[in-house]
């Protein structure tokens, strides 16, 4: 089977939809392809907010605003993208003001702003808790009104090109139907997210973020950049991994260990209190969360899904009680290479989102810059991507004898590859997260390469075509293998520290 | 514990060796385990992305926040067509925010929102589209015409705001197979994972319809007759 459009876009979460916006505004004809549906991508997880220097609350300017963000970035940054994305910030927030994103307001009558880590001054703009939540919604409806055309249930195999090179069509498997579609396109976009769930359990993230963009891309040719650049959030739940946002700590909560001290300053930059935490945890001790000060009303008003999610997957009251954490993977800053127009080093290939690198969050992500960067160079990726399809003629795809579907039907399926990926999970989380030593890392690079001289032996029991998961799944699997190979690469490469990438040099 | 799932060839027993834990770490762990062939929706396992709503004991719930009971039934959801196991399509009531037109309509004058303003919508924009509301609705189980809980809840959403510009057109675009079709049963509030009231929402936009000269065509008819309520009428 086989459709066209002048741009295609793979995935639906805040990136893809504005990139789909600005595609469509551009006159280019746009399918958008997501494996789930259009909001329930890790976006609407985002609670925090998106920065813009309004100075709605205390003065702010963006300079101050590429300052912090060039800071945090610790010189793995581009100045021009940096520059370019604050600039653009004002008018980004203001253009979702437009289409009706509920943001929250103060007293007079102005966006409300909140001061998230390592910003010099109340920047983020919110939407209560839920801020990722209610910019996702709003594009879909924007996307509606657009009548922008959205496929659930459309899952990214690979990507396709013509004789000459270009990137032309994607392959991509009807998960419902469990048939192969070529979508051509003069141009495709990858919207397809981040990579924290290579950590398996040890993630905050949507159980969706298995990278699968950036490793279908890798394995086009497409270069990759900062894969070892992953930042670990210091406060999830520890059983469940669910995230307790940043603001428990930023209202003044305290972090204890079993001796019931604290032993960091709660308010420093994620990734070392990431590490101090680690550190402790390593000593033996176990974690702890402690807002009890802080009030129920405080609580109910400012952290009532925490309260809830606490309950739920720890039976802590944490109005009462403690809360027992641990850092777990929680944004990947590194993805596939992007040039100014956010096209890829691949002719007709562009991305943008967590999938992309920006260079614009370096070697650590500053809180609220991330639903900043969705929408800033979705739109770019959008604008350039239309422009590029409409100067090009169109051309036909080179068609592979053997799909990844095809090849893995001969695979014997004697080992279990559920087990695998969690192993695998625990493994880089011990070996290639927080804390890296360069033998550990050696340890995790041969794990995966011994994976995957015998993937032959994994494989999938469902043998149905409709809806199977258990294929969609091991496909994940071999896309986590691809990223995770490229992790610990571009940690190896790193041996000093830089930002979230912390090395043990051994004396 | 024991649990039973519907399947394509009714209910399955599985018994699993967990407890104190969510319906969907128990469904997980059936999938990575047991049975690879058990198809079900998941996400953010935070609430959030309204992915794993489904059907207990014959109410409707999302697996990620359901601590799961021996002995619980579960089901996909209703109303809907059953992809497979518990994945279902919602693609028909999605088309239901096109089809209300469920998106903000601006000027170009300068609106600012007030904190005030602010608690006017921000409950219904809470709403994470999970189909739990369409699940339970006695009037979409027999008039698939009729627009749904979200879909009225997304403009009353968008009529509530004051940059909202266009309120009237939003307005005559519910009248057929909208407003007037509820019961106001309220199921669709007792099962909102979200604490989101459609029932209370449509009642909203009954008043605003009022406003702009809308009748319930249940009662306003010029010879006093009482039609049949409408959701049982033909709607070709």
């Amino acid at each position: 089977m086989k459709k066209k459009c002048d741009v295609l876009i793979i995935g639906a979460g805040g990136a893809g939809l504005t990139a789909a916006l600005n595609a469509k505004k551009n006159g280019a004809d746009v399918i958008v392809l997501t494996k789930e549906y259009p909001t329930r991508s890790q976006t609407c997880m985002a609670q925090g907010g998106i920065n813009a220097a309004l100075g709605n609350i205390s003065e702010d300017s963006v300079e101050e605003h590429i300052n912090n963000t060039l800071k945090s970035a610790h010189g793995e940054a581009d100045e021009k993208a940096v520059r370019f994305m604050c600039g653009e910030a004002i008018n980004t927030v203001e253009w979702l003001d437009s289409i009706g994103v509920c943001f929250s307001r103060t007293k007079d009558a102005k966006i409300a702003q909140r001061t998230l880590g390592g910003a010099s001054s109340p920047r983020a703009c919110y939407a209560q808790d839920y801020t990722g939540l209610k910019i996702l919604h709003t594009l879909y409806d924007k996307c509606l009104e657009e009548e922008i055309e959205i496929e659930a249930d459309k899952y990214l195999l690979d990507l396709l090109k013509d004789k000459s090179g270009r990137v032309c069509a994607a392959e991509i498997l009807d998960i419902r139907s469990g048939e192969l579609i070529v979508y051509e396109a003069n141009a495709v976009v990858l919207a397809s997210g981040g990579y924290s769930r290579v950590y398996a359990k040890n993630s905050t993230n949507s159980t969706a973020s298995t990278g699968d963009g950036i490793a279908v891309a890798k394995r086009a040719g497409a270069e990759l950049v900062g894969m070892e650049f992953v930042q670990f959030h210091p406060t999830a739940l520890k059983n469940s991994s669910i995230l307790i946002s940043e603001s428990a700590r930023g209202e003044g909560g305290y972090l204890l260990n079993t001796k019931m001290e604290r032993f960091t300053n709660e308010l420093a930059p994620r990734d070392e209190v990431s590490r101090a935490i680690n550190a402790q945890i390593l000593k033996g001790e176990d974690i702890f969360l402690d807002i009890r000060h802080l009030g129920e009303e405080f609580i109910e008003r400012s952290l009532p899904q925490e309260r809830k999610l606490a309950q739920l997957y720890e039976n802590v009251d944490l109005v009462h009680e403690l809360i027992p954490i641990k850092p777990v993977a929680h944004y990947t800053m590194g993805g596939i290479v992007v040039d100014h127009t956010s096209q890829t080093t691949l002719e007709g290939l562009f991305a943008c989102g967590e999938c992309a690198n920006h260079r614009v969050h370096g070697a650590n992500r500053l809180g609220g810059n991330s639903l900043l960067e969705i929408v800033v160079f979705g739109k770019e990726a959008g604008v350039h991507a239309a422009k590029f399809a409409k100067n090009v003629s169109s051309t036909t795809p080179v068609i592979r004898e053997n799909s990844v579907v095809k090849k893995i039907e001969s695979y014997s399926n004697q080992l279990d590859f559920y087990a695998k990926r969690q192993l695998i999970g625990d493994i880089f989380y011990e070996n290639v997260g927080i804390v890296r030593k360069r033998e550990e890392l050696l340890f995790a690079r041969q794990e995966i390469i011994d994976i995957k001289e015998n993937i032959h032996h994994f494989g999938v029991s469902d043998k149905s075509k409709i809806y199977n998961t258990n294929r969609v799944e091991f496909i994940e699997f071999l896309n986590i293998l691809d990223v995770c190979e490229s992790i610990v690469e571009g940690a190896l490469k790193r041996e000093k520290s830089c930002g979230s990438h912390y090395m043990i040099e051994v004396a | 514990m024991k649990v039973s799932i519907q399947r394509e060839n009714g209910f399955v027993e599985y018994d699993v060796a967990l407890k104190d834990t969510t319906l969907l770490e128990l469904l997980s762990e059936i999938k990575t385990k047991q049975d690879n062939t058990l198809a079900f929706s998941s996400g953010c396992r935070s609430s959030v992305c309204g992915s794993c709503s489904m059907r207990v004991n014959e109410s409707e719930v999302l697996a990620c926040s359901y601590k799961v009971q021996d002995g619980d039934k579960i089901e996909p959801l209703q109303n809907v067509e059953v992809l497979r196991d518990l994945v279902v399509d919602m693609n028909r009531a999605l088309t239901y925010n096109t089809k209300a037109k469920a998106w903000l309509v601006k000027s170009d004058k300068c609106v600012n929102l007030n904190h005030e303003d602010e608690k006017v919508n921000a409950l219904q924009s809470d709403c994470i589209l999970c189909g739990s509301c369409y699940s339970s609705c006695p009037v979409y189980a027999v008039n698939p015409d009729f627009l749904g809980p979200f879909a009225l809840t997304r403009v009353w959403k968008y009529v509530s705001d004051k940059r909202e510009d266009h309120k009237q057109t939003k307005i005559t675009e519910i009248q057929t197979n909208g407003v007037w079709e509820c019961t106001l049963c309220n199921n669709c509030t007792v099962v909102c994972p979200q604490n989101i009231s459609s029932k209370a929402d449509i009642e909203k936009l009954r008043m605003k319809s009022a406003q702009y000269g809308f009748m319930d065509p249940n009662f306003g008819f010029f010879d006093g007759s009482f039609p049949s309520s409408s959701i049982f009428m033909d709607q070709s």
